[in-house]
């Protein structure tokens, strides 16, 4: 059934293998900081029970689709517990049909990865960390984002 | 020139936007206003009120977020241990009932039955207080002395999700520290939380 699905509608593609969520340690962050690349990261800092993220996640999914010819890259990176991955992330994301790839954060203590990311994020979520070489460099938000905010940070980045 | 400032002032600007709700607030050394808010009880509770306290543990936290539940154990067993010893927990839910409605006042005074808290559960409606404290996401902690001094802000330990996988208990050990008259190693520190569901304009 899926694999039918997963021929007929190639652009759900990501939605559909997306079961593989990575977990991901705080060095990632700074790989991602530091790599040599024209690629801009535009990292989500989401929860699946966090009604502000589940609410602006649909204006990160249109980023992707808009933006993904201009080396700009969505992760979804989630906060969510551990032990939820398997029976609460991993359905969520099928169920939403996210194409956005996501990430799972495997740090028990947020202390490890919150200053790497931003050190003015008190460690509220949702919060997006954008990622560009080209200009202004980083960009960081501790708030929900409307797609016009979004959009409008990325275009500053490219 | 230009080119040099504008990256300074995007720079300031998104600071300025990122900390809009809050304004800022306390940081360790500052000294924290004392409130008068309404506890499941129904009676108004202050710090000056609260008798023979040596220090206070605030605590800005609600019914609904999963970390805040995560915690939930943890903070009732904070105030049975230090509560005793002088150091109660206040335990100040800062969310817009609107925004959230599991977090109302009725909600509370279930949840605060159910658990049977120990300690006072006030309700921060204007949500003044959070945003003088500078509180941002629950749970978040501000230890205070005796005379409202800030000791210590941030989490209650390292882990949210495996209470028993827990290395450093940073509360306690500022609250030890009070205790025992010297500074905490460790004064502030981060944890990803619910953001407060601010009221909306």
């Amino acid at each position: 059934m899926k694999i039918t699905s997963f021929i007929l509608t190639p652009f759900t593609a990501g939605a559909l293998s997306a079961q593989n969520i990575p977990f991901i340690k705080a060095d990632q962050i700074t790989r991602w900081k530091t790599a040599d690349t024209d690629t801009t990261y535009v990292l989500n800092f989401w929860a699946t029970w966090c009604g502000p993220c589940v609410e602006e996640l649909p204006s990160f999914e249109k980023l992707n689709r808009k933006y993904a010819g201009q080396n700009v890259k969505v992760i979804l990176i989630s906060t969510d517990f551990k032990r939820n991955v398997e029976k609460g992330v991993k359905p969520f994301v099928q169920r939403k049909k996210l194409n956005s790839e996501v990430m799972f954060m495997d740090e028990s203590n947020p202390n490890n990865y919150i200053n790497l990311v931003d050190t003015s994020w008190s460690g509220a979520i949702p919060a997006t960390l954008i990622i560009s070489k080209h200009k202004n460099g980083t960009q960081f938000f501790e708030k929900q984002l409307t797609y016009k905010e979004l959009q409008a940070a990325v275009k500053k980045a490219l | 020139m230009k080119k040099a400032l504008s990256p300074l002032l995007f720079a300031l600007l998104a600071v300025a936007t990122a900390f809009a709700p809050a304004g800022g607030g306390y940081k360790v050394g500052d000294k924290a206003t004392d409130f008068s808010l309404k506890n499941v009880d129904g009676k108004m509770v202050s710090l000056a009120g609260i008798n023979d306290a040596k220090g206070y543990i605030v605590v800005f936290t609600c019914n609904a977020c999963p970390y805040a539940k995560a915690y939930e154990d943890r903070i009732i067993a904070l105030h049975q241990k230090y509560a005793p010893l002088g150091y109660p927990v206040v335990a100040i839910n800062p969310n817009d009932k609107d925004v959230q409605p599991a977090d109302s006042y009725d909600k509370m005074k279930e949840r605060a039955q159910a658990k049977n808290y120990p300690f006072a559960y006030v309700y921060d409606e204007t949500q003044e207080i959070a945003k003088t404290y500078g509180a941002t996401r629950t749970p978040h902690v501000y230890l205070l002395d005796k005379e409202r001094v800030v000791k210590y802000i941030g989490a209650i330990d390292d882990n949210s999700e495996e209470p028993d996988q827990v290395k450093e208990k940073y509360l306690e050990n500022a609250v030890d520290a009070l205790r025992a008259g010297k500074d905490a190693t460790v004064t502030e520190t981060k944890a990803v939380g619910c953001s407060i569901k601010w009221k909306k304009v």
